[in-house]
């Protein structure tokens, strides 16, 4: 269709994609026309939203199609196979091509690998199936040699090791070392750092640019993550509704953009330097985005010597001999943002738990308007807790998926005893007009809405009951970039209009300068750095922060 | 860890057991009748009655008496039968093994026949053999025992064909097995009883394993249908079913009685069924405290079971 095919066709290409048409079951077209190259040693980044088809197109390079899927009329064909089309294939020859010529790398390693079976036994699998080398042994060494080259232990013992034992990022490693343990010539990529934290990421994408590099690999990277397609990708093609609209050299697509979905698309990055709009309300200031501490002070009135919102003092918890706070103190005044900022294992989902009273086993105190609250919600007066809310991680978990929207929204208000149903009606409609639902919504279930449209819907049924500190935990890391940013823009919106205060929690230090005042870094359960925005960011004191701002990718 | 784990597990075993023999103790003392009475006979005089209680220890106070017997289980002396006037333990032990070979039979047919149908049947979803599995095993798992027991012997000893016999008739003293086609049918209908559950559970883990991550990944490795389906699918599919083959167990156990009932079989269930007719009541005690203590073990087999196939029990997590 719109696609454009590039100057590098010229060039022998690994694998060709020629006019890939797509059809569901129920004969829905998703995939429109998609035409792309791939050349040995380069990495094209397949750019979209989730349900745009980028990894329907990315499996099809397999000739594999998901459930629901039918069968792909086009033409793929592989270097190496000469002018065999891949959508044409017996599967005996499939089988034959898959793992040995073209390699995946899957989204999520933990669920992935084999949870039953050692590492080493399931690197060991693919060099077996495919008859890599003469002999076992030699088999046995391949596998040692592929972890060391992405960086992993490769001792006997490690390769005993089950999934459930390595790390995120040392199982998205393995991941790494399965697609290249038979020397591939493509290797699909499908959001593999999608999950992991920023100094993991850098190092995942390290290790796949080298190897791809050094071995001449061609690579096939999806994501929605515009700052990981700077850091890694040759070549751009940006996918939007089954359709590639934009399609060039990284530098063209990344800094003179022709279309405006993939404008669209990188305003919606997130800078470190506060520069881009992220979203489209301008919460506070006119000129930058970032919500500037003073301007709260001076929009509140707020006297001097006023007292913060919440405090919180030496406040720690461990599990056994696990400490997984030590000694946290912080303070947030009334109508300030925090970000909490940490990898995971930090400790930053334990702490606001914590201040949520989720978690009631923790020493040290929370303070509320200077009074000090129980550990646990239980033991919270009614109106205390109806002064902190809680937003979680997945709006695909939080939300009682046989409920509808109004009823799940409407749950804080009968917990607070509003009786009167007409009552409890107009509050919902009022909190989801807030998030801009509106009251089509309210009748319909969790199941009907979209990523965002179900975050929105938990964020209204924490601002149902007017609390005056709202709880953020992670609340867009399972959201694309645009959707974040319309997320955002509603959390600034709301703060700047009811004065709310928010702790922010991530392990995305780009957002710093878009949603906090000030940011407090957690590292192993303590606060390394603590301050203003501006001044953690441009003068970090631990060298942690540093190591995070070093490991960001941008551009 | 895992050891630590069994071993927990073993002594809550224990624990249940323990309630168990209270709860049949006093549910067998609140029986009508005196087991003196009901060996004796109704001519008996009064003078043989009170010195066969004083024998039996039946004026004790009811926790010596617990006591006693509780002692007897553990060292085998499961005390006397009031109908035969031999020991319970003799009484029972050909009994035991009858209803033993009965079991093994049929879970050594059920379990593998189960899991390869529901097997088969997850991978052609939807198709005519799964919807014909899928038919029969919801209609089969509708049906009482005795139902189909029945339906059995009509079809295949008296109206229809006869080609099996319908009753055991084995000389008393001579083993079961020496009969093999007077087993077909209690092995039959125990099997049938048993086995839709496993397909449907088999069946249902297997769909949601072929949907997983992890299998998508095999075959994206190239991985042979064969071998994706036997290494990566099927063991992590085990683990719910082996629960599910813990409770068939557990019921063919105490579901024996009817089927052995019905077919005159001469195992424990049609020795409980004679001892509650003649109040027996020291054979219905050793009776029920041996189908809990079965249920028990094939329980706690299930959970090592479960342990064992599943690594992140087995082993540490990630530092």
């Amino acid at each position: 269709m719109t696609a454009t095919t590039t100057e590098s066709s010229v060039i022998t290409s690994a694998l060709s994609v020629r006019d890939l048409d797509i059809f569901t079951e129920q004969d829905r077209q998703v995939l429109f026309g998609v035409e792309f190259d791939l050349q040995p040693g380069r990495i094209l980044a397949l750019v979209g939203e989730s349900g745009s088809g980028k990894t329907t197109a990315g499996l099809a390079c397999m000739g594999h199609f998901r459930k629901g899927l039918a069968r792909g009329t086009g033409t793929i064909t592989l270097g190496r196979s000469g002018t065999q089309n891949v959508l044409q294939m017996p599967q005996q020859e499939l089988r034959a091509l898959r793992g040995r010529h073209i390699a995946y790398v899957p989204q999520d390693p933990a669920l992935s690998l084999n949870p039953a079976q050692r590492i080493g036994a399931q690197i060991l699998e693919v060099l077996q199936i495919h008859g890599y080398g003469d002999s076992t042994a030699e088999r046995r060494e391949r596998v040692g040699q592929v972890l060391a080259e992405v960086g992993l232990k490769n001792d006997e013992a490690y390769q005993h090791r089950y999934p459930h034992q390595l790390s995120g990022g040392q199982q998205q490693r393995v991941g790494i070392a399965m697609a290249f343990a038979c020397r591939p010539s493509v290797i699909v990529l499908d959001e593999p750092t999608t999950g992991l934290d920023v100094s993991t990421q850098a190092l995942v994408l390290e290790t796949i640019k080298e190897l791809s590099e050094r071995h001449q690999v061609a690579g096939l990277y999806i994501t929605h993550d515009l700052a990981v397609v700077a850091e890694l990708a040759d070549e751009v093609a940006v996918m939007l509704r089954g359709r590639i609209v934009e399609h060039g050299s990284a530098r063209e697509v990344l800094y003179s953009p022709q279309h405006d979905y993939t404008k669209a698309l990188l305003d919606a990055v997130p800078d470190l330097e506060g520069c881009h709009q992220v979203g489209e309300v301008q919460a506070i200031t006119s000129e930058q985005v970032q919500v500037q501490a003073h301007q709260i002070r001076q929009k509140l009135e707020l006297p001097a010597d006023a007292q913060p919102l919440l405090q919180v003092k030496n406040l720690a918890l461990s599990y056994g001999a696990a400490k997984i706070l030590n000694g946290i103190n912080l303070s947030l005044d009334p109508g300030e943002s925090m970000m909490l900022l940490g990898e995971s294992g930090s400790g930053k989902t334990t702490l606001s738990r914590c201040v949520a009273g989720l978690n009631d086993d923790y020493t040290g105190t929370v303070a509320l308007n200077g009074v000090e609250l129980a550990p646990g919600t239980r033991k919270r007066t009614a109106s205390q807790r109806q002064h902190i809310q809680y937003i979680f991680q997945s709006p695909f978990s939080s939300l009682n998926p046989r409920r509808t929207i109004s009823e799940s929204v409407e749950v804080p208000l009968v917990m607070a005893g509003v009786r009167s149903k007409s009552h409890r009606r107009d509050r919902v409609l009022e909190a989801l007009d807030q998030v801009r639902l509106g009251k089509s919504y309210m009748d319909r279930r969790p199941g009907d809405l979209s990523g965002g449209e179900r975050q929105r819907a938990a964020i209204a049924r924490a601002l149902v009951n007017a609390p005056s500190l709202l709880v953020c935990d992670e609340i867009t890391s399972a959201l694309d970039v645009s959707v974040q940013a319309s997320i955002l823009d509603l959390l600034r919106t709301i703060q700047a209009e009811r004065q709310m205060s928010l702790l922010f929690v991530t392990h995305n230090i780009a957002l710093a300068r878009h949603i906090s005042q000030r940011i407090a870094v957690l590292q192993q359960g303590k606060i390394v750095d603590y301050g203003h925005t501006d001044a953690v960011l441009e003068n970090p004191q631990h060298e942690y922060t540093q190591q995070l701002l070093a490991h960001i990718p941008s551009f | 860890m895992i050891s630590r784990m069994i071993l927990r597990r073993l002594v809550v075993s224990l624990g249940i057991l323990l309630v168990v023999s209270l709860l049949v103790f006093f549910a067998t003392l609140l029986l009508p009748g005196d087991p003196a009475q009901a060996i004796l006979g109704q001519q008996a005089t009064e003078d043989r009655l009170a010195a066969l209680r004083e024998q039996m220890n039946l004026n004790d106070p009811w926790w010596q008496r617990y006591l006693a017997w509780l002692g007897g289980i553990f060292t085998g002396n499961l005390g006397i039968s009031a109908a035969t006037g031999g020991s319970v333990a003799a009484l029972l032990s050909e009994r035991i093994s009858a209803s033993l070979v009965l079991l093994a039979v049929a879970g050594v047919i059920a379990i593998p026949v189960g899991i390869i149908v529901g097997t088969y049947s997850a991978l052609r979803r939807d198709r005519g053999f799964d919807r014909a599995a899928t038919g029969v095993s919801l209609v089969l798992a509708s049906l009482p025992e005795f139902v189909i027991g029945v339906v059995l012997i009509a079809l295949l000893s008296t109206t229809v064909f006869k080609l099996l016999p319908s009753v055991t008739m084995a000389p008393p003293g001579e083993a079961v097995w020496n009969y093999p086609l007077q087993l077909v049918l209690p092995t039959l209908t125990l099997v049938l009883v048993v086995i839709p559950y496993i397909i449907r559970m088999m069946r249902a883990t297997m769909l949601e394993v072929l949907d997983s991550g992890y299998v998508e990944m095999a075959r994206l490795k190239g991985v042979p249908e064969r071998q994706v389906i036997t290494r990566h699918a099927i063991p992590h599919a085990l683990g719910p079913v082996a629960q599910v083959v813990a409770i068939q167990l557990a019921w063919m156990a105490g579901g024996v009685v009817v089927i052995e009932f019905l077919f005159r079989y001469p195992g424990i269930g049609q020795a409980l069924v004679d001892a509650v007719t003649n109040r027996d009541v020291q054979v219905v005690q050793a009776i029920s405290i041996i189908i809990a203590a079965a249920y028990v073990v094939v329980n706690l087999l299930a959970d090592v079971v479960g342990m064992v196939t599943n690594p992140k029990l087995r082993t540490e997590s990630a530092a």
